[in-house]
């Protein structure tokens, strides 16, 4: 049960945000997120933004799955 | 009826009557839109003038709601027999139109649909020859049911499944599942309209490309269920079977990202302006490149191949390798969470 | 950010199942289970099953909260459906979950007269209700801890808008006391875990510790892209091989050592800890969580009089032994005859993540499981 998909936050009013991927936007809340703006990509599940993605953890974690590459 | 009161104006059960209001419906709405000497005539049926071997194909139409991103109940109502004609070899002339209205449907709302429905039939060359109007108590309809049936001329003869041997090229003539995307992300409250439309359109000149450039086993439109569904339609119970491969097939990421959100597989989401066509394979370049020429035609693609193994199953052979089979859609797909 | 792009397309999968094969040369079939049903899905969508040694068996556990609803629980949803000026808000799995009766579902329900929608978010079950004041809306409100925080979010605002026409039936799962449930039973057979990244996202990697530290099990922490399957499956089976167990979390790029501490607050906020009964394991003293007595005015369980009854197994129907990983969907006597998803007998074959869903869709017993 956990369909999710990282969005983009367009704009932030509040609790309240559109979120948006490849174009489609929705509504999403954010009250479980602090330090988050416009701009940010977050993981969204059932309207709700669940945690937060920086662009250096997206390329730490593609470094990790390239170790297996290494280790071959 | 004065142009502006026809704005306000709603649809009553005194409409599909057939008395008075029922002729100044037809009048002031219906003949304009479709003028054509066979229903100027306003008889009970149509005579027209015929071919040897004629194509008939019919469909209902219920899409709720009527409109959506990219089309409206009236294109599609059009769209979907012209292409049903077209894709069983035939060139469509004739169309017949009946409408069940419900009662409190917005004059205004008729008055879109009939037109788009003018414009998609003058775009597919069709006459909209004969028709009816029924009107609804509130509550006995979804707003506004539409029947289209059509007759064309046939064409070319398509063997069918049974003229499919191992090694054919299965072709799409554009990505997978925008129709059935856009109307999902309509009613699920999504925003796109830029980026996710409809792909409803006539197949009529796709599909005379695609016979005039290649040997065509057969050839089908892959609305309800989607592009897995209808290929499935074409392997079961036969001794072969369909190798998809996930990096051919185009699909859009406005559609994979709705499709994601949502939980819902674009390979299982209708398409309503997409040919799929199995052809021999030494044909399959040149029908790709004809296709790739037109309008709605542009992001064709070979997308599989017919092989032996796993007879009468269609799989797909995944990214990562591994192979994924694609049985028929059981039932609707859901919006999953899960 | 087409980061995605590179975990869907790892591009080294040939070489690293080659290495798994080797690994394994010699060894018993080491058996990993995964608890997450959009694992299961994923799983099966990439095609990862067909491609995996066949020493290496990938079972599917508890791990769709659909599934291991007990029927007796569906059959107080149908009625409760059927009830007039009540309108049952629900994620599209359940739709087609039956009762204690086959056929009878929410979806057969609609068609008879209840008012059902599917909705995606439990906000939308909100505004529902705002819309049909007239109404009853009820949440159905299933899921785990991923879902937790957001079902304590609508339940919040309910309250805030003082909203009386709406109630959540509370039927959420806590993860931890069904792997303990499943490792400490008599038959239990499994050489690590996959874990699921988003519970972990919200409960944080720490909150699988337990499995290494008192079980001695190997688990790794995923995401649900091919890439990172590849890596985690390719991870289990090294810690396995070398005798080396560890709790490794894979999904570094969403999945912190605590979590969402502010979502974890939220979901403590308005739920508590309860006995839950978990279809195919049992009662779980902790196994899911209630509404608090606070919030007593939107729990529709309180609402209504529902006692959340464990209902009729139906004969021959094998979803709990499938659900603990003690049998494959295919070797229910009902599977594929009596039981398929367009006539399911148990939610397994319903619920767009049940694990005998998943093995028709894919036609897993072909692929030489």
């Amino acid at each position: 049960m956990c369909l999710a998909l990282p969005m983009k936050i367009k704009r932030m009013d509040g609790t309240l945000a559109v979120g948006e991927a490849a174009g489609i936007t929705r509504e999403i809340r954010v009250d479980y997120l602090e330090h988050v703006q416009e701009g940010d990509y977050v993981m969204v599940h059932a309207g709700f933004a669940i945690e937060k993605m920086t662009e250096e953890e997206a390329l730490e974690n593609i470094k990790l799955l390239e170790e297996l590459k290494d280790a071959l | 009826m004065q142009a502006e009161n026809a704005k306000k104006e709603i649809i009553t059960l005194d409409y599909g009557s057939g008395g008075e209001k029922t002729s100044r419906l037809i009048e002031s709405m219906i003949l304009p839109a479709f003028d054509n000497p066979a229903l100027r005539v306003l008889g009970d049926g149509a005579v027209l003038k015929g071919g040897e071997r004629l194509v008939f194909s019919a469909d209902s139409f219920v899409v709720t709601p009527w409109r959506f991103p990219g089309g409206d109940i009236g294109k599609l109502c059009v769209c979907g027999t012209v292409n049903d004609v077209c894709m069983a070899g035939g060139r469509p002339e004739y169309l017949s139109l009946s409408f069940i209205i419900e009662e409190g449907f917005p004059a205004e709302d008729l008055e879109t649909i009939i037109s788009s429905i003018a414009r998609e039939a003058q775009k597919a060359g069709v006459s909209i020859v004969t028709g009816d109007t029924k009107v609804v108590e509130r509550g006995k309809g979804d707003g506004i049911y539409i029947n289209t049936a059509g007759i064309g001329i046939q064409r070319a003869e398509i063997p069918g499944r049974s003229a499919i041997c191992r090694g054919d090229a299965v072709i799409l003539s554009g990505s997978a599942g925008c129709h059935g995307a856009a109307v999902m992300m309509a009613r699920a409250g999504l925003l796109g309209d830029d980026v996710l439309r409809s792909d409803c359109r006539s197949l009529e000149e796709l599909s005379r490309a695609v016979l005039e450039n290649g040997t065509v086993r057969i050839m089908r439109d892959p609305t309800r269920g989607g592009v897995a569904t209808t290929l499935n339609e074409f392997t079961e119970g036969m001794p072969f079977s369909i190798e998809l491969t996930e990096e051919w097939i185009p699909v859009e990421p406005a559609v994979e990202a709705a499709c994601e959100l949502l939980g819902l597989d674009p390979l299982y989401c209708a398409c309503e302006g997409r040919l799929l066509a199995v052809v021999a394979q030494e044909d399959a370049d040149a029908v790709v490149e004809a296709l790739r020429a037109l309008e709605g035609g542009e992001g064709a693609a070979r997308i599989g191949t017919v092989t032996e193994i796993h007879p009468g199953k269609v799989f797909l052979k995944t990214r990562l390798g591994g192979i994924r089979f694609l049985p028929k859609l059981s039932g609707q797909q859901l919006p999953r969470i899960c | 950010m087409r980061y995605d792009a590179v975990f869907r397309n790892p591009g080294n999968a040939e070489q690293v199942i080659r290495q798994m094969a080797d690994r394994l040369t010699g060894r018993d079939p080491v058996r990993l289970m995964e608890i997450c049903g959009t694992h299961t899905m994923a799983i099966a969508r990439t095609g990862l099953r067909s491609l995996l040694p066949e020493r290496v068996k990938l079972l599917s556990g508890p791990g769709c909260p659909v599934c291991v609803t007990p029927a007796g629980v569906m059959d107080e949803i149908l009625e409760l459906s059927s009830r007039p000026g009540i309108r049952i808000a629900s994620y599209g799995d359940l739709l087609r979950v039956p009762g204690s009766t086959p056929g009878d579902c929410l979806l057969r329900r609609k068609a008879m007269g209840a008012l059902t929608e599917a909705v995606y978010s439990p906000m939308d079950a909100i505004a529902l209700a705002e819309l049909n004041p007239e109404e009853e809306v009820v949440f159905l409100g299933v899921g785990f801890e991923t879902t937790a925080p957001g079902t304590a979010a609508c339940i919040r605002e309910a309250a805030r808008k003082g909203l009386r026409n709406f109630s959540v039936l509370c039927l959420l799962k806590q993860t931890e006391p069904a792997l303990r449930a499943l490792i400490e039973a008599p038959d239990f057979h499994v050489d690590g875990f996959l874990c699921p990244g988003h519970v972990a996202a919200i409960t944080g990697a720490e909150a699988f510790r337990f499995l290494l530290e008192e079980y001695g099990l190997p688990a790794v922490i995923s995401g649900f892209e091919a890439g990172d399957l590849l890596y985690s499956v390719s991870e289990l089976i090294r810690m396995v091989s070398e005798g080396r167990p560890e709790l490794k979390n894979e999904y570094i790029r969403l999945v912190k050592p605590r979590g969402n501490e502010l979502a974890k607050k939220g979901a403590e906020m308005v739920f508590e800890p309860c006995c839950s009964l978990w279809r195919g394991i049992g009662e779980l003293p902790e196994g899911g969580l209630a509404i608090r007595r606070e919030y007593e005015a939107w729990d529709a369980a309180h609402k209504f009089g529902l006692s959340l009854r464990a209902g009729r197994e139906l004969p021959g129907c094998c979803c709990g032994e499938v659900i603990r990983g003690g049998k494959n969907p295919w070797e229910c006597p009902l599977f594929g005859k009596r039981c398929t998803p367009s006539d399911p007998v148990g939610p397994c074959m319903v619920s767009g993540e049940g694990a005998c869903a998943a093995a028709w869709r894919y036609r897993l017993w072909e692929n030489g499981d």
